[in-house]
């Protein structure tokens, strides 16, 4: 038998530690296809309408907060970084490093929806949201342009579903790695057995990714609007 | 062992010998309620999920009773238009969510994967156990809404009027879907992993049962559909909370995207629901006509074939929706593409029964069964998907008839055949061996009783979901509902035999039909790891011919040859000799 059978992390049904990360590692990559088709549904609809209703969605982006943005953006791109970083002192059996890796990168998460809180609170105080309450000088500017304000109110409503999804998988990443952080400190992630970090660190990666698609499609459609009107 | 065997030896008296402590298996090895709600043992899992399901069924099944009941006149028996519209959504949604698509790799796959592929567990034995708790939670959901007034959209859910016109209770409902779909995504997930890492040595892919790959191909459906359906349910329910939206019309929302979406889900989703019963037909098949499968690799590929073109038809169910008409014609044509795949399989099954040793026990008697009824299903399908005649049948009792006949001729047969097949190994005891016959033969017959005449029907032009028809339909409609009650009989007696088995039957061995899968060289009920050594794999899946398992190892008598004497030796059970193998081979 080898060492590695006789592991205190080896879980009972798996032949050897080697199985085990193997399907740890599969299992996540199933999910992360899974959350890129449940993304790419609600992408597929925002194309669709973007397609059809360019100038509402260019003017309806245009109202929104790219500076908000553009600092979540280097919160997000950091965590990832940092997340990378605490697989390898995980690897490294450096704890001390690991935990404070972790707690980096959930603080930068923080600081993302912390960010995002006042960027919603700004946008309520507009009454840049579709529905009854929906900005009447918005509406007015539209239609002065010729545009249909039930449209640019479909664009907010994807703005916020698709922030809002998103928001929740940074809600559940940061209870993951807060999760990670107690693991690690009660010792539960030699350096055999890093491939935990791994799999969350793979799930940050995916969200992160996907605010590097929402970020284009919804701040940046809009960007330069002022310039060619 | 030596040791234990010298210490008692030479100083024992004439004592009687002590009776074999009884065997530990999963389902002695504790008792306290705990130990099955928090249970993470894939078996007890797959018996939590037989448990729910039965009961989702028989609750579907009261609310198709009461449908029929109130189709007897041409004006509503009893219900009201708004109690029979709820009425059939509830039938619906039920037998949908919560029944077919979790039944099969629910129950069966849970249970018998990892003892298929010689494993001790699925790979993630928690996931499961949270897959079942997330199961429940949406059934309650659903259920709840149910209660309080149900729903009255139909089970497809179609904005606007789900999203605003509806006064019933959609959110809930539709929450209790989207939560369960989760659940969905669990199980194929954990199957999927399990399949590919924990197969035991020997177990090549070429060597997998045919219910595993089955299996295989659904929970990729799963995992690629389930998410989409689940997103766009996202968007329904904020429209429908919010009063904002995506699909809503007056602020240039579209609700044909919503049926795009949805149906990129449920076409995969049929095939969720039938995928498994093929492969449970394809088990049993073989061991009932002691013949190898034919053509392994064409039925195994075949699955992966139906779960890919699966994924490109979605649009047929949208012919008189608007899609354009080159779009109409390139979904009809893939349509019909699905249809190879699936003839394969039927062209298959029959040359594996072609000239083998067939024996007519209930497992059996129902796959035959499938084998009609599936066949017919899938040809009107074909009906269904060719452009002209489609916009004469579609919403009519022939689409009704249609989906019936692959749904439950198909899946639900399938999963009686599965109940019956490896009942004995999941409690350790035979059935009523006369009693399943007679059950199986009234499932089929009340099936056609009951769903023939609504073919005619549609082909007559009777619309589906309208609780009143002119009344040249009556007589098709009262023939209808007998039949019903027939097919409702050949439910219950199951539901009676079966559980008195577990009192009065027969124990049995660990192979009581001579198969030649890993799960039948484990003990009966299994043992609480499934396995006292790893298994090695030698052999394919079906060595009927020569007589041994996938261990290598000579099977027991089969079932059929108890019957006749010049068999009549005694040597039947997992330990008996050899089949007579020279005669096989020679
Ligand atoms: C294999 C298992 C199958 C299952 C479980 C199944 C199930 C269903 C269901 C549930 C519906 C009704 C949807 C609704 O409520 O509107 C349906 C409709 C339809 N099916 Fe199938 N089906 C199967 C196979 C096929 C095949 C092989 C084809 C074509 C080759 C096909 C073509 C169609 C079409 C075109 C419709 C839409 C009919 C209409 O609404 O006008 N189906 N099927
Ligand atoms: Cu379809």
């Amino acid at each position: 038998m080898s060492a590695s059978t006789h592991s205190p992390v080896l879980k009972h049904h798996f032949e050897d530690l080697g199985q085990q990360h193997a399907c740890e590692r599969l299992g996540i990559w199933m999910f992360l296809a899974t959350e890129i088709l449940f993304f790419g549904g609600i992408f597929g609809a925002y194309t669709v309408y973007r397609l059809w209703y360019p100038h509402e969605f260019v003017f309806a982006s245009s109202h929104l907060n790219r500076l908000f943005a553009t600092i979540n953006t280097v919160f997000l791109i950091t965590s990832s970084l940092t997340i990378t970083l605490a697989i390898r002192s995980a690897k490294l059996g450096d704890r001390a490093a690991l935990i404070r890796y972790l707690l980096i990168t959930a603080a930068l998460a923080t600081a993302f929806m912390v960010v995002k809180g006042f960027e919603y609170a700004e946008d309520f105080h507009e009454h840049l949201v579709p529905g009854p309450s929906f900005s009447h000088e918005i509406e007015k500017e539209a239609v002065d342009k010729g545009l249909d304000p039930g449209k640019v109110q479909l664009f907010l409503c994807f703005y916020y579903i698709m922030t809002g999804i998103h928001g929740i998988h940074i809600i559940v990443g940061i209870g993951c790695i807060l999760w990670l952080v107690w693991e690690a400190w009660r010792g539960t992630i030699p350096p055999e057995n890093y491939s935990t970090v791994e799999v969350v660190s793979l799930y940050w990666h995916l969200v992160d990714a996907i605010w590097l698609f929402l970020m284009p499609l919804l701040y940046l459609a809009g960007a330069g609007y002022g310039a060619h009107h | 062992m030596s040791i234990a065997v010298t210490h008692r030896g030479p100083a024992a008296a004439p004592v009687p010998p002590e009776p074999a402590p009884a065997p530990v298996n999963y389902l002695n090895v504790s008792h306290t309620i705990w130990s099955w709600l928090f249970t993470v043992d894939h078996k007890r899992i797959g018996l939590l999920y037989l448990g729910s399901i039965s009961v989702f069924f028989v609750i579907g099944g009261i609310f198709a009773a009461l449908v029929r009941t109130n189709l007897l006149m041409p004006n509503g028996a009893f219900l009201s238009e708004d109690a029979y519209n709820r009425a059939f959504t509830a039938h619906g949604v039920m037998m949908l969510f919560f029944f077919l698509i979790p039944a099969v790799p629910g129950v069966m796959g849970n249970f018998f994967i990892p003892l298929m592929i010689g494993a001790k567990d699925l790979a993630f034995p928690k996931l499961n156990i949270a897959s079942w708790y997330v199961f429940m939670i949406g059934a309650t959901f659903s259920g709840w809404a149910v209660l309080v007034g149900g729903i009255d959209t139909g089970w497809t859910l179609y904005p606007p009027y789900s999203s605003r016109a509806s006064q019933s209770n959609v959110l809930p409902g539709v929450m209790g879907v989207f939560i369960s779909g989760f659940s969905s995504i669990m199980t194929g997930l954990n199957i999927m992993v399990t399949v590919h890492k924990m197969r035991a040595p020997g177990m090549t892919w070429g060597r997998l049962p045919l219910f595993v790959w089955s299996l295989y191909a659904t929970s990729l459906i799963q995992l690629l559909a389930t998410p989409v359906v689940a997103v766009t349910l996202v968007l329904l329910m904020v429209e429908r909370a919010a009063g904002i939206g995506i699909f809503d019309p007056s602020i240039g929302g579209d609700p044909i995207l919503f049926q795009h979406l949805f149906w990129f889900y449920s076409h995969p989703a049929v095939y969720i629901m039938i995928l498994p019963g093929m492969g449970v037909v394809s088990e049993v098949l073989t061991c009932f006509s002691r013949k190898n499968i034919f053509g392994y690799h064409a039925v195994a590929w075949s699955s992966m074939g139906i779960a890919v073109v699966g994924f490109l038809l979605w649009a047929h169910h949208m012919f008189v929706a608007g899609i354009s008409f080159y779009a109409a014609l390139l979904f009809s044509l893939l349509s019909m593409l699905v249809a190879v795949p699936s003839a394969i399989k039927v062209f298959n099954w029959t040359a594996t029964l072609y000239r083998g040793s067939i024996t007519f026990h209930a497992p059996m008697l129902l796959s035959l069964g499938f084998l009609v009824l599936f066949t017919v299903g899938g040809l009107t399908g074909l009906f269904l998907a060719t452009l002209g005649t489609d916009i004469h049948l579609h919403d009519t009792y022939f689409v009704v008839a249609h989906f019936h006949f692959v749904m439950v001729g198909g899946m639900v047969i399938a999963y009686m055949a599965a109940v019956h097949f490896w009942w004995p190994k999941m409690t350790g005891r035979m059935y009523s061996d006369w009693w399943s016959r007679v059950a199986s033969v009234i499932m089929i017959v009340g099936f056609f009783l009951t769903f023939v005449p609504q073919f005619i029907m549609g082909y007559h032009g009777m619309p589906r979901r309208y609780p009143n028809y002119p009344q040249e339909f009556q007589i098709l409609n009262v023939m209808s509902t007998a039949g019903s009650s027939v097919l409702g009989l050949g439910y219950l007696l199951p539901g009676i035999y079966l559980p008195l088995s577990l009192f009065f039957g027969k124990k049995v061995g660990a192979n009581p039909w001579s198969a030649t899968g890993l799960e039948w060289t484990t003990p009966s009920p299994p043992t609480v790891h499934n396995f006292e050594v790893t298994p090695i794999v030698v052999c394919g899946p079906y060595e009927y011919a020569i007589g041994v398992d996938q261990m290598g190892r000579g099977l027991p008598e089969p079932p059929g040859a108890q019957d006749d004497p010049s068999h009549r030796d005694g040597s039947t059970g997992p330990s008996g000799p050899m089949k007579k193998e020279t005669e096989v081979v020679g």
